[in-house]
């Protein structure tokens, strides 16, 4: 019953996302069919695919033991480590590489102890450290998704597996093995999606004929190779593989999912004996491989802040120049979105994950260079890329709120005749203040660490953050690239908190 | 005269008809089993249910295209009649003038009106901090305030104990009275028919109504109406 200037607005939103998408694939596709598919290219298709697997199984696996471990285990410190497992979802990737290269590195902590015991050094570059990274990053996302995967075993169920006197075998196979059933496919292809599209992690561990992803094929293409037709052709291909992935999730599990860790009254039975030790190894083994990058970064960063040269500074100021409309533009969309009663809105607001940074940027650069110079586009299309991309995070996390609200005030709001900005401030903004703080806090948070679209773009004026941090590790300048890395996940993560707290002060119930 | 002229509401297979007036300023209870069609019928009349057929006319003119805060209406439904993060004065303000702030006339008008229902000093209050019977009351003193001629009741005071339920009534009829409005007030219980209204209709097997005189009805009720009460 939504009417005049109001009913317009989604419609509007839809028009906006669908023709910076359609448009760049239109051109992609377009521009395409000039060239043709050669082995090296199959290679990055072959290792794009089976990288995304390999991550996502290993990811999904690891995670089970450590899920069930902070699931049936109540120990102090467990709210703060389910806390810090949200962290890499946010880091910027660019980030995590450098604290994995710190870690496990030519020089890192894991070679220099080898080292010292004799053993022969582990190589990080090639398809190995590009998995080993896509793990570390979406290993924590694969523990909260299953934390709420046993969150959601009926409280009943446990209480008839405490009454049977089920044992730990019976509780995996009546209770444990049919749940993750259902979460595993789901969490498994929700990765596989994320590291399909991987650029950032290739980019600096990868690279060479076996460790190149598609969007970093489209990179080079664009930018050593100059070879347009062929960067166009990658981005068709790339877009496939995505759209098909994004298809296969939507078969599986009905629609793609990003959960948060939740608590309740029931407790699955913790059993004695070796398990209790065995539930603390996994604990604490995710606990070192989660926070020991961080660390790393924060060791390292804190000592050369100082030094870091005026230029950084200037790209900070560029990245959250970039992030902050960004976000707005995202969560204003996102809200439009999960607000319009329309059935085709959920499918506007997902479009943007069958596509990819590069397959965005290839289509907008064959559009737009010439007239434009790519440094000079550089900033308003990052700005716009990244709004549409992380636009799907903030419409996931306002859907079901603004479900909320209209079921239990729309009628009130329409019998009342509150209508227009009225509806906008008074109702609409304060009831939804929580999830519309978090919005804002990830889709800024995910624009500041985006190291994507700006690759092809930018020149030396125009490079934010996250490039530079890349740069800085291209050459090997390694102490002021943990300061500037560091300085990017802070900004990234004060951003986040600080949203996230606006959402949540005074936030009536 | 509130007239439901041939009116079909279809959900599905589900079909209600009625056929009838109201005169205005009466009082009319609606009831009937669970699901026979009571708040749907109510939720026609205020413009959240779109009739398949026939017309609801309020005093000649066919309501037909006016969005429910345009209706001549003030409805009161089973829960959630105040915004949670709002004050008790600006949920009334909003019976007032929806889409602005109140003027300072108006503000003082509400504090009169909140004095009226028994919730005197109390507009600062957030509804979490009201009783069940307190917001009922807040949520009366909007529909004073908002003064339509219609005010529909869908078991707004079905969570309160009978006591606090006979006080909420006998507020409505104050109310009704005040603003000469015409009530229509969705109940499961005869006593709330018999106390406040002068009609009732009873709801089943697809039909609403006509509406019979209250006292004469449960002094003598047809078969359907005994089933119903269990006699």
């Amino acid at each position: 019953m939504a009417r005049g200037a109001g009913a317009l607005i989604p419609l509007a939103v839809a028009a906006v996302v669908g023709l910076v998408i359609l448009a760049s694939l239109a051109a992609v596709l377009g521009h395409g069919g000039a060239a043709s598919v050669s082995a090296a290219d199959w290679a990055a298709v072959r290792f794009t695919v089976g990288q995304a697997a390999v991550s996502a199984a290993l990811s999904c696996v690891l995670a089970i033991p450590v899920a069930r471990a902070l699931t049936r285990r109540r120990f102090a410190g467990r709210q703060a480590i389910i806390a810090l497992l949200g962290a890499p979802f946010l880091l910027p990737v660019i980030t995590a590489v450098f604290g994995v290269v710190a870690i496990y590195g030519r020089s890192g902590v894991l070679n220099r102890a080898f080292e010292a015991v004799g053993l022969p050094a582990f190589s990080l570059y090639g398809p190995q450290g590009v998995v080993l990274a896509q793990v570390f990053l979406n290993m924590p996302l694969a523990v909260r998704m299953m934390l709420n995967g046993w969150a959601a075993i009926p409280a009943e169920r446990l209480r008839l597996a405490g009454a049977l006197g089920f044992g730990p075998g019976a509780v995996w196979r009546h209770l444990e093995k049919p749940m993750l059933a259902t979460v595993l496919p789901g969490a498994a292809l929700a990765i596989f999606v994320i590291c399909l599209t991987s650029f950032a992690v290739a980019l600096t561990l990868g690279g060479g004929p076996d460790a190149t992803t598609v969007e970093l094929s489209i990179y080079q293409a664009i930018r050593y190779e100059f070879d347009l037709p062929k960067a166009a052709l990658l981005a068709a291909v790339q877009f496939g593989l995505c759209a098909a992935a994004l298809a296969l999730t939507w078969a599986a599990t009905g629609a793609p999912g990003f959960g948060a860790g939740l608590d309740r009254a029931a407790l699955p039975p913790a059993p004695r004996g070796w398990r209790r030790p065995g539930d603390a190894l996994a604990v604490g083994l995710a606990l070192v491989f989660v926070a020991s990058p961080l660390v790393a970064v924060l060791g390292r960063g804190l000592w050369h802040l100082t030094d870091l040269p005026p230029q950084i500074w200037q790209a900070a100021g560029r990245s959250i120049l970039i992030a902050l409309p960004s976000g707005v533009l995202a969560t204003a969309g996102a809200l439009a979105l999960a607000l319009a009663p329309n059935r085709w809105a959920e499918g506007v607001a997902m479009l943007p994950l069958a596509a990819s940074s590069l397959v965005i940027g290839t289509g907008l650069f064959l559009l737009l260079v010439p007239p434009f110079r790519p440094g000079a586009l550089a900033l308003p299309v990052t700005l716009a890329v990244n709004a549409a991309l992380t636009l799907p995070f903030a419409y996931r996390a306002l859907r079901p709120e603004a479900l909320a609200l209209r079921a239990d005030y729309g009628r009130l709001t329409e019998a009342l005749g509150i209508a227009g900005w009225a509806r906008l401030r008074r109702i609409i903004l304060p009831r939804l203040r929580r999830p519309l703080g978090f919005a804002m806090g990830v889709t800024v948070a995910l624009s500041m660490g985006d190291l994507g679209v700006i690759a092809l773009f930018a020149d030396e004026r125009s490079a934010t953050l996250p490039l530079m941090v890349q740069r800085l590790m291209g050459a090997y300048r390694m102490d002021q690239a943990a300061a500037a890395a560091l300085v990017l996940a802070g900004l990234g993560f004060s951003a986040f908190l600080a949203f996230d707290l606006w959402g949540r002060r005074n936030a009536d119930a | 005269m509130l007239t439901l002229d041939g009116l079909e509401i279809t959900l599905g297979d589900w079909t209600l008809r009625a056929d009838w007036s109201l005169p205005t300023g009466v009082r009319c209870a609606l009831i009937g089993p669970s699901g026979a069609g009571k708040s749907t019928l109510m939720l026609a009349v205020a413009g959240f249910v779109e009739p398949t057929r026939g017309r609801v006319i309020w005093q000649g003119q066919d309501l037909a295209g006016l969005s429910p805060g345009d209706r001549p209406v003030s409805i009161l439904f089973q829960d959630q009649n105040l915004f949670p993060h709002l004050t008790v004065a600006e949920n009334l303000g909003l019976g007032i003038a929806p889409n602005r702030r109140p003027t300072r006339a108006e503000q003082d008008r509400i504090a009169e009106v909140l004095d009226r229902v028994g919730l005197a000093g109390m507009g600062a209050r957030k509804p979490a901090q009201l009783s069940g019977g307190q917001a009922g009351r807040a949520a009366l003193a909007r529909a004073l305030l908002r003064q339509r001629p219609l005010l529909l009741l869908d078991e707004p005071f079905a969570a309160l104990g009978p006591a606090l339920r006979a006080e909420m009534l006998d507020l409505v009829a104050e109310v009704a009275d005040e603003t000469g409005a015409t009530v229509l007030m969705v109940t499961h219980d005869p006593a709330d028919a018999r106390r406040l209204c002068d009609l009732t209709v009873f709801v089943d097997e697809g039909r609403a109504g006509p509406p019979a005189d209250t006292a004469a009805l449960f002094a003598d009720p047809p078969l359907a109406v005994r089933a119903y009460l269990g006699l």
